[in-house]
């Protein structure tokens, strides 16, 4: 195949068919997607999840991960926090004429690799080619189901009072690792994304027995705005910031550049309210999965106005409100 | 000591002191002290009141429509520090004019703009360089950078400022501040005592702070030590990175670079002797005297009351347009625009 992708790469003759042949299927091979069918013909439960997510980030490449491990994430972890079984991903690229064949296939492998990872088949695609400077790159689509099999019910996503939030791993890596690539700054460790999937960690809370009220993988806006959202319910959510998992490092970047942990991306970060009986079992079985071992309590859910509040350092209260309107790079 | 324990000393120390306003001049102070809600954790009769300390803040709407008339301007690549760019100046923005395909660039690094310029022969690159005392050494290397490699395409668009001047302006006579919090960054080049003039000339007792919380409590102990005792004082609160004298090759660099001259300061009109311009030496990378910049007269009065907000006179909340009108997302004044301004700290932290 030749060495840089082409407007002919899209026009659905030989060359398609040779990118098809020679870089997807032998990535994703799987039954369902060998047929080549118009559709995927699969099998699923009585009720299902189903999502989709659009992937532009810059770079494509970045400490931690790339576009390919983060288009298979993004929508498992949508699929995983509704409580379902992620199951079959269909992806869809726009790629710009002249973008190396070397790098696709580079992520198309993360694609592969991170997809059996996370246990979800990738079972239908679709590719076009633009002409240059018109998608940075390469833009990707992911599609994906989830089943809720015999032990899964859809989660009711409403916290209640007296809960605990649980937060699985120390936030904010992604949105500095990618801020960071992008600025081209020197900072030694390099930050590293957190970019995993999280149909394990959802499995170890669930299997745990915990009462488990909602879940969320707090992307864009950060453990601030999915509190924000939660706390509409009216209930106050009470954030402790001292617990707050950080990594020093990023901790260390954050205070540097001026940013809030709490309001930056995370990719591999599940947040959790549970019901507070429960707490220890559901931290027990979270710190013994290898994605959430520094699982940590951070806040408590009580009555109130729909208001967040986050408790400093030195015991005085502030408020926490949803992020807006920041000049950031693009990150998912 | 521990966070609380300095809050309680505080609190016994305080009780002698009657109604005392201490400033900050400093944006990160403003927005760390916000952040860590340090104003609850102190007894009622200490009001702590933000001045002018954010370059964004106090750059005035003439210097900005400068920035513009560049950026306007054919083959020109304007290069400034990311939150320049959201100051609206009559009905656009640097921002706005960027969308609107001016070529505007944010860099973290003055040192980014030479790269800029090396990689663009054919444009005119400028630097629109802000801030005090912390920036001003990095705009100096620039300069020296391109005049010792003879860049001829690369120049710079000067609103630096100093920031004694300015605090000595702002406090002189009557102006109900009790007691100054000075800038760690600021102290880390002027060194300590860059502020023995705060004592000596202001007759008020100072400390230069750190950022973490328990730097900007310390400071505040040592203050209210200071005037419990009425000992007129600049104290170094701050010594793990603030020595006596300071960083002396960046003073020497800067004014080999740079001289003193008088500055407009947004809220604060001109002042003697607190702005830097470009010496002779190195006129040809001045872009005031390298392009022709149209005059500036500011046409209808902004419905905020950023002057007073920067003078200390006024709380953001104090403000008709604060939270209403006024919002992160729609500026009306520079204090709201960058994250660093006393009005963007109240609104996060204190509504």
């Amino acid at each position: 195949m030749q060495e840089k992708i082409t407007l002919a790469h899209g026009s659905g003759g030989e060359l398609y068919r040779e990118m098809v042949n020679e870089v997807f299927l032998p990535a994703y091979s799987n039954e369902i997607l060998c047929e080549l069918g118009d559709s995927a013909v699969c099998t699923a439960g009585e009720r299902i999840a189903f999502t989709t997510d659009g992937f532009v980030v810059n770079p494509i490449f970045f400490p931690g991960g790339d576009i390919g491990r983060l288009c298979v994430c993004g929508t498992v972890n949508d699929l995983a926090v509704s409580g379902a079984v992620p199951q079959y991903l269909s992806v869809s690229m726009i790629i710009e004429a002249g973008f190396e064949t070397e790098k696709l296939r580079c992520i198309c492998k993360s694609i592969a690799d991170t997809a059996s990872e996370a246990g979800v088949r990738i079972v239908t695609g679709d590719t076009k080619v633009v002409e240059g400077n018109k998608a940075d790159g390469i833009y990707i689509t992911t599609s994906g189901v989830g089943v809720f099999t015999a032990d899964r019910k859809p989660l009711g996503q409403k916290v209640v009072q007296g809960d605990v939030i649980i937060c699985s791993a120390p936030v904010a890596s992604h949105g500095v690792a990618v801020t960071v690539a992008r600025s081209g700054m020197d900072f030694s460790p390099v930050p590293c994304s957190d970019v995993k999937p999280l149909s394990g960690v959802v499995d170890a809370l669930l299997s745990s027995g915990a009462e488990v009220h909602a879940m969320r993988d707090p992307t864009r806006g950060g453990v601030a705005a999915t509190l924000c959202e939660w706390a509409r319910d009216g209930v106050d959510i009470t954030v402790d910031l001292k617990n707050v998992p950080v990594e020093a490092s990023v901790s260390e970047i954050c205070a540097v550049l001026g940013l809030d942990p709490l309001q930056l991306a995370n990719e591999g970060v599940l947040l959790a309210s549970v019901a507070k009986k429960d707490c220890a079992k559901a931290l027990e079985a979270l710190r013994n999965y290898q994605y959430s071992t520094s699982a940590a309590v951070i806040a408590e859910v009580e009555s109130g106005n729909s208001e967040v509040w986050g408790i400093t350092d030195i015991g005085t209260k502030r408020r926490i409100l949803m992020p807006r309107g920041e000049v950031l790079p693009r990150i998912c | 000591m521990r966070a609380a324990e300095i809050i309680e000393a505080i609190h016994k120390k305080a009780k002698g002191l009657g109604n005392i306003a201490i400033m900050e001049v400093c944006g990160t102070h403003t927005n760390e002290l916000h952040r860590h809600a340090i104003p609850q954790a102190l007894p009622d009769n200490i009001r702590l009141v933000s001045g002018p300390g954010c370059p964004v803040c106090v750059t005035a709407q003439s210097d900005i429509h400068a920035a513009l008339s560049i950026a306007g301007m054919k083959d020109t690549v304007l290069c400034c520090y990311g939150d320049m760019l959201r100051v609206p100046c009559g009905d656009t923005s640097l921002l706005g004019m960027k969308s609107d395909g001016a070529d505007v660039r944010s860099v973290v690094s003055a040192l980014e703009a030479l790269e800029i310029a090396r990689e663009n022969p054919l444009k005119q690159v400028v630097f629109f360089a802000v801030g005090f005392e912390t920036t001003t050494p990095h705009t100096a290397v620039l300069i020296e950078d391109a005049a010792r490699e003879n860049v001829g395409n690369l120049s710079v668009l000067c609103s630096h400022k100093t920031m004694p001047a300015a605090v000595t302006a702002l406090l002189s006579g009557k102006s109900g501040i009790d007691a100054l919090m000075c800038p760690g960054h600021v102290a880390c080049i002027t060194g300590r005592k860059g502020f023995d003039f705060v004592p000596e000339k202001l007759k008020i007792p100072a400390a230069i702070a750190g950022f973490e919380a328990c730097d900007m409590l310390f400071a505040l102990l040592k203050i209210c030590d200071m005037l419990e005792k009425s000992q007129l004082e600049c104290f170094n609160a701050y010594t793990r990175a603030v020595s006596e004298n300071g960083n002396d090759p960046a003073l020497r660099l800067t004014y080999k670079i740079f001289e003193e001259s008088e500055c407009e300061w947004r809220g604060l009109g001109r002042i003697t002797e607190s702005g830097l311009v470009i010496r002779d030496e190195y006129s040809f990378f001045d872009a005031r005297r390298r392009f022709e910049i149209p005059d500036f007269t500011e046409k209808n009065a902004r419905m905020c009351i950023c002057s007073k907000i920067l003078r200390g006179e006024a709380l953001p909340s104090d403000c008709p347009s604060f939270a209403s009108v006024c919002t992160p997302e729609t500026p009306l004044g520079a204090c709201m625009v960058s994250s660093e301004g006393s009005c963007a700290a109240y609104y996060k932290y204190e509504r």
